[in-house]
């Protein structure tokens, strides 16, 4: 394991802005939650591996789902269990401590090196799930009244938080956080992500495939965009199915690797045919007639 | 001299709060904008701004404050100076103190002091207590943040030409804030039925009970399917010119329902001022890309819920008689309130949202026509708690 190091300053596999080092490092400084928010696949799960990687730190992550609540991070009293083993009578069902099992918040508080602490798409679970979470954020312990045990953090996790803005976040919970907006890569930067995933990346396939993307993406009233991610499984069809980089802009091969949605995939390729191919800024369908 | 800035913000609309403030004030005194306003403008912002619509307000502000300051600058003097009077007299509202009854202001200044003395002595009384720029100040056990270098290259730029820049002003939109209101709002809008498929993981605590009762108190566990959105929509919308007033808050509609993802299915519909027989596709309302009225009941089952977008404003005519239909090319042999009576008699939970506000149902020029449709649909204004109201109707059979 790699010695931990203090400040953040990206990894071989992760690009990241200036701005996005100084919160990353901010946030750790002032012990206060990273909270992330930027459109699907612009990299927010990936910051917290690329963190933890680049200072030397475990990583935890919390996945949250609709049905997450704030205390399964800290811990669930396995009843079930407990019930079970007290019908066949071979276990001891007296120690509750037996049947105490630690969230992932719990884990990185007991952990005895500071750790990185994912708390991955926070705004899937409840609307009031973020202020269920702000003591134990701020104090950095909790109880477990069923065993009489507090749990305090033995060094305060790095706590990275993202969220793709499907719900709105409480107040109170916001203020406790620090912030960082992860905007939508420039070309530039985005040819340095593709690049990263792949170094040998024929040049003009690179950028006839970042014009299409671009180009797609400026295309009004999708109801996908299409992220990093499916730029990134695009360029590598193209490169599997041994495309030219002269056709990629007039034919859009592998389109539904950029596309999920059908209704998208009609317009773009409507567009596409409609005389002027890329040519034209697209000014979108709109939801009027044209009058 | 900084407090004025924060009354800046709030001034600008940046809803900046004591904490925050406090978090900064704190952030500063550890050094953490790296001595250049370049590194304050990103440091405040990170601490200060929760939401990146907000983002062009702060740019705003900051441009109008530290106008002038055009270079790089040394702040630890000034920073100093201002810690020194660090806390003025704060003027809080009844209810932003109740905001933050939990977090004494005398304690903060209290823990702050204590910091600031903590940090002093890391740094061997020296004078300069904010990290040098370059040089990182960590021992050997443990992590302190005193000395964080930050801003990398940045430093060097004008923070006032970033701010400036506004590269935030298409975040502002208040349209976002619009189409964010109203996802909050169409969230509402689910009903939840046992799964067909996938993992049983919830466990039935009724049916526990009856089957350990019947293994005569032996635990038998019974696990069954989460529930899901069930829900189903259709939304339809006029896309005529009589709504071109309305486009901004029906694109931040539209916008919200294309980005909802809980419903089980969702269609969009277009019409022309009224519905005959044929709906179209695309806003463009052209036969070639329509379906048959009809052909919509036996598309959608009448568990859909229809939400009607429009004005509901037209020529009596067009509603009320064979061929009324607006455009000259387009003959239709029913008039188009049957068509909607059909509708409204298909799909039993239907609402109408109208942009024209509802002070004016009785008195614009639609009114008629408006007052003859309301029979029909349940109607709300399109407003966030319109739609509220709407969704709150579409739970319950008309
Ligand atoms: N800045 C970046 N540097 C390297 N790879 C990136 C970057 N941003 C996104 N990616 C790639 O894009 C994909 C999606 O990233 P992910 O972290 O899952 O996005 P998010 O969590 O924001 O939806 C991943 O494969 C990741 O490797
Ligand atoms: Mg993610």
């Amino acid at each position: 394991m790699l010695e931990a190091r203090a400040t953040f300053t990206g990894t071989s596999d992760y690009i990241a802005s200036e701005d996005l080092q100084n919160s990353v490092n901010v946030s750790i400084a002032l012990g206060r939650p990273l909270l992330i928010k930027g459109e699907p696949g612009t990299g927010k799960t990936m910051l917290a591996r690329s963190i933890a990687e680049g200072m030397g730190m475990d990583l935890l992550i919390w996945n949250i789902k609709s049905t997450t609540k704030a205390k399964d991070g800290l811990y669930i009293y396995d009843t079930v269990q407990r019930l079970y083993d007290s019908q066949f009578g071979d276990h001891d069902v007296s120690d509750i401590r037996h049947y105490i099992r630690h969230g992932k918040m719990g884990e990185a508080f007991l952990s005895d090196k500071k750790v990185v602490l994912l708390i991955d798409e926070i705004d899937k679970a409840d609307i009031e799930f973020p202020n269920d979470l702000l003591w134990e954020l701020d104090v950095m312990s909790f109880d477990i009244p069923e065993t009489g045990e507090t749990v305090r953090a033995n060094h305060r996790p790095a706590v990275i938080i993202t969220s793709n803005a499907e719900k709105e976040l409480p107040d109170a919970f916001l203020r406790r956080c620090v912030f960082h907006y992860i905007s939508f890569p420039d070309a530039e930067m985005m040819k340095e992500i593709v690049r990263v995933h792949y170094p040998d990346l024929e040049q003009k396939l690179l950028e006839e495939a970042m014009k299409a993307f671009y180009w797609i993406r400026s295309i009004d009233g999708l109801q996908k965009k299409p992220s990093t991610s499916e730029l990134l499984d695009w360029v590598q069809a193209l490169t599997i199915g041994g495309i030219s980089p002269a056709k990629i802009s007039k034919e859009l091969p592998f389109l539904g690797v950029l596309i999920k949605k059908d209704n998208d995939f009609g317009a773009v390729l409507q567009r596409l045919h409609s005389g002027q191919g890329m040519q034209r800024k697209s000014s979108g369908p709109g939801i009027l007639r044209n009058w | 001299m900084f407090i004025n800035f924060f009354y800046l913000l709030r001034n600008y609309g940046v809803p900046v709060s004591i904490t925050e403030w406090m978090t900064l004030v704190e952030a500063l005194a550890k050094g953490l904008a790296a001595s250049s306003l370049m590194g304050f403008y990103h440091l405040a912002r990170t601490v200060l701004v929760k939401s990146e619509t907000h983002f062009d307000r702060y740019d705003l502000a900051f441009a109008n404050y530290f106008d002038g300051i055009d270079t790089p600058i040394e702040l630890t003097d000034k920073v100093l100076k201002w810690l020194e009077k660090a806390l003025p007299p704060l003027h809080i509202s009844p209810e932003e103190r109740q905001q933050f009854k939990d977090w004494d202001l005398d304690e903060l200044r209290r823990q702050l002091e204590e910091r600031l003395r903590d940090q002093k002595g890391e740094h061997h009384g020296g004078g300069n207590w904010i990290g040098t720029g370059g040089t990182s100040r960590f021992g050997h056990s443990g992590y302190n943040p005193a000395g964080v270098r930050l801003g990398g290259q940045s430093v060097n730029k004008s923070a006032v030409k970033v701010a400036a820049e506004r590269n935030f002003r298409g975040f502002r939109t208040d349209e976002t804030l619009g189409v964010r209101q109203f996802e909050v709002a169409l969230r509402k809008l689910r009903q939840l039925s046992s799964k067909v498929e996938g993992p049983k993981e919830e466990l039935d605590i009724d049916e526990t009970i009856k089957e350990t009762g019947e293994k005569g108190g032996m635990l038998h566990l019974v696990w069954s399917r989460g529930r899901k959105n069930m829900v189903k929509v259709a939304l339809i919308m006029d896309s005529g010119g009589s709504m071109m007033p309305y486009l901004r808050i029906c694109s931040q509609l539209f916008t919200a329902m294309n980005r909802a993802s809980h419903f089980k299915d969702l269609r969009f519909f277009f019409f022309h001022n009224c519905v005959y027989q044929h709906i179209y596709l695309d806003p463009s309302c052209q036969v070639r890309n329509s379906i048959r009225t009809e052909d919509l009941f036996h598309q959608l089952g009448s568990e859909y819920k229809v939400i009607f977008l429009g004005d509901a404003s037209m020529a009596p005519s067009e509603l009320l008689m064979v061929d009324g239909a607006i455009d000259w090319y387009y003959s239709n042999p029913e008039p188009g309130i049957t068509w909607l009576q059909r509708i409204a008699d298909r799909f039993s939970h239907s609402v109408w949202l109208n942009p024209i506000p509802a002070a004016y149902w009785e008195r614009t020029y639609g009114s008629y026509t408006i007052n003859l449709i309301r029979e029909l649909f349940p109607m709300f204004e399109l407003t966030v708690e319109g739609l509220e109201g709407a969704i709150k109707k579409l739970k319950v059979r008309k």
